[in-house]
């Protein structure tokens, strides 16, 4: 959401003496119970994701002709005579709700690890050349950061997909695009950290060091100082999957995100708003799916964060 | 912490920049009447923005300025009431979960705060109707608690106890966030604060707990949390677009909703300056607020 993007700022590490052994942190991240729970469940959901086409019951578009009379089925431990065998009911269009459920992992997961990979590249390469060359390009980049935050994300996100909509032939959006536009304006973020890291590791010897042995700039930048400052990268990665998750079922949801019939958490629930008299089932699935997720992810960034940074706390 | 609040210096005639490109592939594709440079336009744009026509809305056939003033009330209502609930609910369940860390208290609270972060606010939306207004939860004694799940009055006449009703689900939904973000920042700083060596002295002055909590420690406490409010403020617009839209509340999310529809440029362009001259607004309002609250801090 919108909102939750303050939230999620991750302190800069101000001392490298915190050493990033891989055994230290992943010992470290095993005894925060929550994140490993939280790692376990997700990988849970990626598995489902992956195998969604052979473990899903039905297709997810299928309607169920047998069974369906034109109201959503219940689900079997609600009701087993009327279910028809589909153990969480179907939606009022008579689909399987657990096999679109599980196509919409696909699209949440996707989405969200997509636009993440984007925003790393634009906020990294940016908050890169900001930070180690400062100066004019420094206050540049940092004035284009500034107005990207100066306007709350959903709104924007909402005013661009809409527009995009209205001005491409097809009458619906790609998976694509929504990726670019969620990728393209949450990277300021990412950007600022990047920055501030720099900022303080060109002043490093070893920097200094790298340049006197005629490295070139990029080189410095990707191979000396990235991996220094991959710490706080790391967390607030973890953490914007999950912002873009929520992000991507609003907007599914409020009908400018992935579009029907194509499921995707999302817009299941918008179909689901327009029978909650009828069938819970099919508007509080969806929903816990998407929590479920959230929330482990959230977890995992929070174990990660004391992981890599036990200073932080 | 001074320099990541304040608003960016060249940022104000700028402001409008990164919306304006859409802005102006709609304009060309929508009004066919432009055939002037995209440039053209937006300066155009620009110079009719700071004289205060924001254009003309094609959804509701009024300026863009009267459609987004009529909605305020309404959204200001909205706001104002699950931001007080928010704060109240949020400093002192943050204050409850400092005053004894790590206890079960403590972690029902940072758990509970983390749920709140993480959940869909539209999906809590629909699940708030499901339960108060869909089925209704019943009491002992045979009473029902049946909320209305729309709009923000049943009639046209003022009546306080239907208007009440009405806004107490968008309220709380609304306030969700805002009370895992606040106990969240309460907790952390009050944590702070009881360390400190002023807290120490109190302590050994032999004051009651009470005052040495409220007195000493509260008020420090809270000086952060003043500016964390005033730059959630502005993106607490943005949950309540999911929020106004889903129980039908004629403010200016739901306003901006039906714009997307119906593809009313100069209405989104409209709302979405007013929502960036709230950030600004806020941002200063949180540099202001915190020189004045805190005497340590100086600007130069």
């Amino acid at each position: 959401m919108a909102i939750s993007a303050p939230i999620n700022q991750v302190p800069i590490v101000e001392d490298e003496a915190v050493v990033y052994s891989r055994n230290t942190v992943w010992s470290r991240f095993r005894k925060h119970k929550l994140a490993m729970a939280g790692a376990i469940v997700l990988l849970l959901m990626v598995v489902v994701a992956v195998f969604a086409p052979k473990l899903a019951p039905y297709d997810p578009n299928a309607i169920d002709n047998v069974h369906w009379q034109g109201n959503p089925l219940p689900p079997c431990f609600q009701d087993a005579g009327q279910c028809g065998a589909h153990s969480l009911g179907s939606d009022e269009n008579g689909r399987d709700l657990l096999s679109r459920l599980m196509f919409g992992a696909r699209i949440s997961l996707t989405v969200g690890v997509a636009a993440v990979i984007m925003e790393l590249i634009i906020g990294t390469l940016l908050g890169a050349v900001a930070g180690y060359y400062g100066g004019w390009v420094d206050y540049v980049v940092m004035r284009i950061t500034d107005v990207f935050l100066s306007i709350p994300l959903l709104p924007l996100l909402l005013t661009l997909t809409a527009i995009v909509a209205a001005s491409s032939s097809k009458a619906s959006l790609g998976f694509g695009v929504i990726v670019i536009i969620i990728g393209a304006l949450s990277w300021p973020g990412v950007a600022r950290l990047v920055r501030a890291s720099y900022l303080s590791l060109r002043e490093r010897e070893y920097t200094e060091a790298a340049r006197a042995l005629g490295n070139g700039d990029a080189r410095i930048m990707l191979r000396h100082l990235l991996p220094n400052a991959i710490a706080p990268i790391i967390v607030q990665a973890t953490l914007d999957v999950a912002n873009v998750i929520v992000l991507e079922s609003t907007l599914s949801f409020l009908g400018f995100g992935i579009q029907p019939p194509t499921a995707s958490w999302g817009n299941m629930l918008a179909n689901a708003e327009s029978n909650l008299e009828v069938a819970w089932w099919a508007a509080v699935f969806p929903g816990l799916c998407i929590l479920v997720t959230v929330l482990a992810i959230n977890y995992i960034g929070d174990g990660l964060r004391d992981a890599l940074d036990p200073n932080m706390r | 912490m001074i320099l990541h609040n304040a608003p960016g210096g060249g940022l104000g005639p700028y402001l409008q920049n990164p919306h304006i490109t859409a802005a102006d592939i709609a304009r060309l594709k929508h009004n066919l009447g432009y055939d002037k440079p995209i440039v053209v336009q937006y300066v155009l744009w620009l110079g009719h923005v700071i004289v205060g026509d924001f254009g003309y809305s094609t959804s509701n056939s009024e300026p863009v300025f009267n459609a987004i003033l009529e909605r305020l009330p309404a959204t200001l209502e909205l706001m104002v009431s699950s931001f007080v609930i928010a704060f109240i609910i949020g400093v002192s369940a943050g204050l409850f979960a400092a005053v004894r860390p790590y206890s079960i208290w403590d972690y029902f609270i940072t758990t509970f705060a983390f749920f709140g972060q993480s959940m869909p606010v539209f999906w809590f939306a629909l699940m708030m109707q499901l339960a108060f207004a869909v089925h209704g939860i019943p009491l002992p004694g045979g009473y029902m608690i049946q909320l209305p799940s729309a709009g923000i009055s049943s009639g046209d006449t003022f009546d306080f106890g239907d208007r009440a009703t009405h806004l107490v689900l968008p309220a709380i939904v609304l306030a969700l966030l805002q009370v895992a973000l606040y106990s969240r920042f309460m907790r952390s700083s009050m944590l702070e604060v009881i360390k400190t060596d002023y807290m120490r002295t109190a302590w050994a002055k032999g004051l009651n707990f009470r005052t040495v909590l409220f007195k000493h420690g509260l008020k420090n406490a809270l000086i952060p949390l003043v500016t964390v409010t005033a730059l959630t403020l502005p993106g607490l617009f943005g949950g309540a677009i999911v929020t106004e839209t889903i129980f039908a509340w004629p403010g200016e999310g739901r306003l901006f909703f039906n714009a997307l529809g119906q593809q009313d440029i100069a209405l989104m362009m409209g709302y979405l300056v007013f929502n960036a001259f709230l950030v600004v607004f806020f941002n200063l309002f949180a540099d202001v607020a915190y020189a004045w609250l805190d005497p340590r801090v100086k600007y130069d």
